[in-house]
């Protein structure tokens, strides 16, 4: 394999904290594994986010991305392994911790209640707020204000922030929701498939944005399954299958090419040009495949058949 | 990789939108199905009985709402919170038996057993909350197990203290007076004697309206009703919201309590199994969705106003009152059919 692993040790302790001299990342995790009854999800896994840096996880569908984030986000709490924010370790009981030292998640499923107004939904769980004591209300003018603001900036343009967001399209949800973390995301922000659902123009918005949040100094988890959007925005890559690490390099070790076979997996390739072979027919796809085994194995150096 | 700067948009108005008129925004309130129903009621018994729109006719209309409504107000924001209680109707009684059962034992004054009345209305409230969020049973279940508990303890403790199925008469204790005035007086207005729980309904419905319009509060009621995992996934704080919905209830429970005892001066134990249907019917008809994270305050108050005049209205027509229950059952029908409508708009495009 050309690609050169991180070596996790050298990693830990690439960057100390001023005062202590101690390996501190604005969020690792280490060995980090997680079971749902008997299902297990995550094991083993390591890694780091830092300021100013975008790390990549890709993977199959079920690889466990989303568990991943769940846990980083605090809807979900780890069974093994460390969780450390600013190199403290942590386990998060509820969303809320997470939010409060500033992380914030755009969900796959994309946490909007759909009976409620956009500007509703904006600042769900973190409304504004005038007034003394229980006589508090919310500051309705300046949230929608905002909402318009913020969104109008992604390039969407809402027809009325009054709307119930189960209205709106499935990509423009996906806006709110983003415009939504990255405007109350402080310190890290994590986004679950982002471009699963969008068009060109939009994954490029969102790109951007992922671009935007790092140059602003945020942490940020980018979770993907396209090689192709993660390559150009990623500074560190964590590959996951069937919930475990088969891969964590940083950018300069590894080569778009490097990162799609590592992700395509050469020998499954293979095996499909295989089956379809003896499935006869559809000659051109099976040039098409068998094609692709050979661009994988040149680029990993294996030979697959 | 260099970033390229976002072209800022002014949000110019929308050539998509057409302009929406007034008229066309109360059509999209939950409780104008309700609005239309209450004023076509109304018509109706003001034709068919003309003592029907006499000032002091109406007053009593206003009482029997009254007496609806405040529990509607806490039973509406339930279920805008994606919940259920059917323990309200008995748990009014136990409010007003501890209150008439405390003070008549410890002979305190009855504002002492006021104040634990509202303790252990608070802590019904609490406890089914606490019971929901630590099972995650539906609501259903587990406020059905509060009724069928409260409603032995309302009849059983009664009779292992007083030994009788009522509580003892305490009209000449201390505080009685002031706590009629409180709870159980009239106001006159212009000539018509109208009850004081017609104000503190008014008043519930507003603070009610202005805690889900305008507070934090209120959002977090619409979102865990309409979806509490995505709620609680972008911090709200499910649990504490639900449970003090309960408890709101509880409180409404309370006042309507302290009404009941004080307007007479004895609670019958066995009295209030049915009532939570009434409660929670108001609210349906007044455009809460049974599923939660839609309705609004005021729509419950104007399924107790259709209720009230439907109850009384049958009265002033001089019908026989078993038609009553059919007009029940057929506007919860019409309502339910009208909501449905309106969360299928609001959810597809
Ligand atoms: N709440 C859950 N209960 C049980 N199993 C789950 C749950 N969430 C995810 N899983 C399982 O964990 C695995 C990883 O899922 P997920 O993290 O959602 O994958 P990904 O986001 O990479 O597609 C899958 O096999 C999935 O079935
Ligand atoms: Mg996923």
């Amino acid at each position: 394999m050309n690609a050169k692993q991180i070596d996790q040790q050298t990693l830990l302790q690439n960057e100390t904290d001023p005062l202590t001299h101690t390996p501190v990342h604005l969020l690792s995790l280490d060995k980090v594994g997680k079971h749902y009854g008997n299902i297990v999800a995550l094991t083993d896994v390591t890694m780091a986010v830092d300021n100013g840096r975008v790390t990549c996880v890709l993977g199959d569908n079920g690889a466990g991305k989303s568990t991943l984030i769940k846990i980083i986000a605090g809807l979900h709490q780890h069974d093994e392994g460390v969780l450390k924010v600013m190199g403290e370790d942590r386990k998060f009981t509820s969303p809320r911790d997470a939010l409060d030292v500033g992380i914030a998640t755009v969900y796959q499923d994309l946490a909007v209640v759909p009976l409620m107004p956009i500007w509703r939904n904006f600042f769900l769980g973190s409304e504004l707020t005038s007034g003394f004591g229980p006589f508090k209300s919310m500051d309705v003018e300046k949230m929608k204000d905002i909402t318009k603001h913020e969104l109008a900036e992604m390039g969407i343009d809402l027809r009325d922030v009054e709307q119930p967001i189960g209205q709106l399209s499935g990509g423009e949800r996906q806006c709110v929701a983003i415009a939504r973390a990255v405007y109350f995301g402080a310190k890290v922000l994590i986004l679950d498939e982002p471009t699963a659902a969008l068009g060109v123009k939009q994954s490029g918005v969102v790109l951007r944005y992922i671009l935007q949040a790092r140059d602003r100094g945020l942490g940020v988890i980018f979770i993907t399954h396209n090689p192709h959007h993660a390559f150009p925005v990623g500074d560190r890559f964590l590959l996951l299958k069937r919930g475990k690490s088969i891969g964590y390099y940083e950018k300069k070790d590894i080569t778009l090419d490097e990162l799609t076979a590592q992700m395509a997996g050469g020998a499954e390739l293979a095996e499909l040009a295989h089956e379809l072979e003896q499935l006869g027919g559809h000659g051109d796809v099976v040039k098409e495949v068998k094609g692709e085994v050979a661009e994988v194995a040149q680029t990993t150096g294996k030979a697959y058949s | 990789m260099t970033i390229t700067q976002t072209q800022t948009k002014t949000a110019a108005p929308d050539e998509r939108v057409a302009k929406r008129s007034p008229f066309q925004k109360l059509l999209g309130r939950p409780e104008v199905g309700a609005l239309v129903g209450a004023i076509v009621l109304f018509i109706f018994f003001a034709v068919v009985s003309p003592t029907f729109t006499q000032p002091n006719a109406f007053a009593t209309v206003l009482y029997g709402s009254s007496t609806i409504g405040i529990m509607a107000v806490g039973v509406s924001l339930l279920m805008i919170g994606g919940e259920f209680d059917l323990s309200t109707g008995v748990a009014v009684i136990s409010s007003a038996l501890t209150a008439s059962m405390f003070s008549w034992y410890f002979s305190t004054n009855v504002w002492v057993g006021v104040g634990l009345a509202l303790l252990v209305s608070l802590g019904i409230g609490f406890i089914n909350g606490w019971i929901l969020m630590k099972t995650k049973l539906p609501s259903f279940i587990v406020t059905l197990a509060t009724f069928l508990m409260l409603t032995g303890l309302n009849l059983g403790l009664t009779r292992l203290i007083g030994g009788s199925v009522s509580s003892p008469s305490i009209s000449n204790m201390d505080g009685f007076a002031s706590a009629r005035a409180v709870f159980a007086s009239s106001v006159s207005l212009g000539g018509v004697e109208v009850k004081i729980t017609v104000f503190i309904w008014f008043a519930l419905v507003a603070v009610a309206t202005w805690v889900l319009m305008r507070t934090r509060v209120g959002n977090w009621i619409f979102a865990v009703g309409g979806d509490a995992n995505a709620a609680r996934a972008v911090g709200v704080p499910v649990k504490a919201t639900k449970i003090g919905l309960f408890m709101a209830v509880g409180f409404c429970g309370w006042i309507l309590g302290m009404h009941n005892l004080f307007a007479f001066d004895t609670v019958q134990s066995g009295e209030g199994v049915g009532n939570e249907f009434l409660y929670i019917i108001a609210a349906v008809i007044g455009g809460c969705l049974l599923t939660g994270g839609y309705g609004s305050a005021v729509g419950g108050a104007i399924g107790a106003f259709i209720f009230g005049m439907a109850n009384k209205g049958i009265v002033y027509a001089q019908w026989n009152p078993d038609w009553f229950k059919f007009f029940l059952g057929l506007m919860l029908l019409l309502a339910t059919i009208v909501n449905l409508i309106v969360k299928r708009r609001a959810e597809l495009k």
